[in-house]
């Protein structure tokens, strides 16, 4: 689903014109841009072929030819993180989809109702909460077998009540508005009115919790892979480089710290660009967690 | 007071029922026959059943999960499959493990973090602020797998200072013993602390524009005594209520946090009985995990009670 971003009662240019003065938005805009940018050239053109193995190269220290080394395999580290980073990117992005899709129509709908659906659902949601998400997305790609796909259903379930819980929030705030009650008086349903008016008005809200959710994503997407339940060779994966750097800490320190520092400044990156836009689009928003 | 107990209950209750309900069915789906599992290969259809009917697995659905969660009640998980001892005593011996390491990791957060958050907030956009949630911004990206692989390096394998994995056990003395969940914990530890420092400080930004804040500092209460006497204390639910949901975090980081470690903890218990299909060990894992957030979440809710006292006369 699509959210259309509605600002009300301001002008872009004043948007934009703060968007420039915020420091974290636009550390976070350019981080999270030169990333994006990195994994669509990987499909273009990466140093080398990820999927050649040269044994006589293997795990040699960064040097002019290979920056950031090679691995076990003789396979350039560079070359891996670049098309890592479209497969956590996927990986994530996707995740957050299944988690809106799910859960803004249901927040939504609770707010909207009120009463005994209101209540169930957010007893279910309390149910899902209960379960620590990264045991339950073990456990979930564990029995249905590894892999990207169970990977981006596990942890796109436990996305499900952190955007129904946001989406319920700001909607119960939008409800007793006046325009909400002039539209109720104009005999619109509450279907109608959910879609038309308080969606428009919660979607900054959505936006800033989906990136940090895309950000926690991406963690859980290298924890995942790093246990071998994630992404699964010879697909390059951040969690997975980590898991094959891990016995070969002594002679080859460089297949760990390159991957690990692609993660933590993706999500750095993402992480700023969400508390920039929070900033700027509501100064005395304070993030939900 | 007691309305908003009963009723917290009533729903910590409630979660519980429906927690273990899901515990089941999800194994209940799993593809795989363990008592099939258990013989072998070349056992014959006879030998399977004969294995199914005293494993009580050929009873009906619903009887089979009472008889589970009326185990559960009084801690009996069943037996093993793959190692044909009771699950308590499997999850007793692993516990003593995953316990410490997750309340260390706890108590190393909110050491860490109260401070910072404290510090953050009583100078509001100066050096040491950006400084500090700068770090705690750097913090809150990090992957503790990754992070503890750092830790390895730079303290086990280049300073040998401590063990860079493995677990001597409580009975090798207790300075070996957490000499070795040292570093665990702190790897652990760190990107909790981070999320943690940065709600202490919003929490506590928002409690110093209140105007009993201005009245205290008005009537000549030192600075200091105005920050922990009245804000810390006004600034603790959101906190208390993120302790909680770290709680809950740090009981599922230790899983994949003992494998960077080769601890034998829960997580990788976990592991090892999802790998030979021993069902009832992941089953029962599971539902302890889910129960002690629940648990958890029970007590935070109480905690606010305590530190609310707005909160005892509301519904």
């Amino acid at each position: 689903m699509t959210l259309h971003i509605d600002i009300p009662d301001e002008n872009l240019a004043g948007i934009l014109a703060r968007a420039f003065r915020n420091r974290s938005f636009l550390a976070g805009f350019v981080i999270t841009a030169l990333v994006a940018a990195v994994a669509i050239l990987s499909f273009f053109w990466t140093p080398y072929d990820v999927t050649r193995l040269v044994i006589s190269d293997k795990t040699q220290a960064p040097s002019l030819a290979h920056w950031f080394g090679t691995d076990h395999f003789g396979r350039d580290i560079l070359s891996m993180i670049m098309v890592g980073a479209r497969n956590s990117i996927a990986v994530a992005l996707v995740a957050v989809g299944i988690g809106m899709g799910i859960g803004v129509p249901l927040g939504a709908f609770a707010a909207a109702r009120g009463g005994i659906a209101d209540d169930v659902l957010m007893r279910l949601n309390d149910l899902v909460f209960a379960f620590p998400a990264l045991l339950s997305a073990i456990m979930i790609t564990a029995i249905f077998g590894p892999g990207a796909f169970n990977a981006i259903i596990a942890i796109g379930i436990f996305n499900v009540p952190v955007f129904a819980r946001v989406a319920r929030a700001g909607a119960l705030a939008i409800w007793p508005r006046e325009f909400i009650l002039a539209a109720r008086a104009a005999g619109k349903s509450r279907t109608l009115i959910s879609i038309e008016h308080v969606l428009p008005n919660i979607a900054t809200l959505l936006l800033v919790q989906g990136t940090i959710q895309f950000a926690l994503g991406i963690l859980a997407e290298a924890g995942l892979s790093y246990v071998g339940l994630g992404t699964q060779p010879p697909m390059p994966s951040w969690g997975r480089m980590l898991f094959d750097a891990q016995t070969r800490m002594v002679v080859a320190p460089w297949m760990a710290i390159f991957p690990g520092m692609a993660i933590v400044i993706t999500v750095l990156g993402l992480n700023l660009l969400g508390d920039g836009i929070a900033d700027i689009l509501d100064p005395k928003s304070r993030r939900q967690r | 007071m007691t309305a908003y107990l009963l009723k917290r209950l009533a729903i910590a209750v409630v979660t519980l029922v429906l927690a273990s309900m899901v515990v089941f069915a999800v194994l209940e789906i799993i593809p795989g026959d363990p008592a099939r599992l258990m013989l072998g290969l070349n056992a014959s259809a006879d030998q399977i059943e004969l294995l199914r009917s005293q494993m009580g697995l050929n009873a009906p659905v619903v009887l089979r999960y009472l008889h589970w969660a009326g185990g559960l009640l009084s801690l009996d998980f069943g037996r093993s499959y793959t190692y044909s001892v009771p699950v308590i005593d499997l999850v007793r011996e692993r516990l003593v493990v995953s316990l410490p390491l997750a309340l260390m990791a706890l108590a190393l957060s909110t050491v860490i973090a109260i401070p910072v958050g404290l510090f953050s907030a009583s100078r509001r956009g100066r050096a040491g602020d950006t400084i500090a949630m700068g770090a705690a911004q750097l913090g809150v990206a990090v992957p503790n797998f990754w992070f503890a692989l750092m830790l390895i390096y730079l303290f086990a394998v280049w300073l040998r200072l401590v063990p860079g994995g493995g677990f001597p056990g409580w009975s090798a003395g207790v300075w070996p013993a957490l000499k070795s969940l040292l570093l665990p914990a702190v790897a652990l530890a760190l990107p909790q602390a981070a999320i943690l420092a940065r709600v202490t400080r919003s929490a506590l930004i928002e409690v110093l524009n209140e105007d009993y804040i201005r009245t205290a500092r008005a009537k000549g209460l030192p600075y200091r005594l105005v920050l922990w006497r009245h804000a810390l204390r006004n600034a603790m639910i959101p906190v208390v209520t993120i302790l909680g949901l770290q709680f809950a975090f740090l009981l599922a980081g230790t899983i994949i946090i003992e494998n960077v470690f080769y601890l034998p903890g829960l997580g990788r218990l976990v592991f090892q009985a999802i790998n030979q299909r021993d069902l009832i060990v992941v089953e029962s894992v599971v539902m302890l995990l889910v129960a002690a957030v629940i648990v958890v979440n029970f007590v935070v809710d109480l905690s606010y009670a305590v530190v609310d006292p707005r909160l005892r006369g509301r519904q």
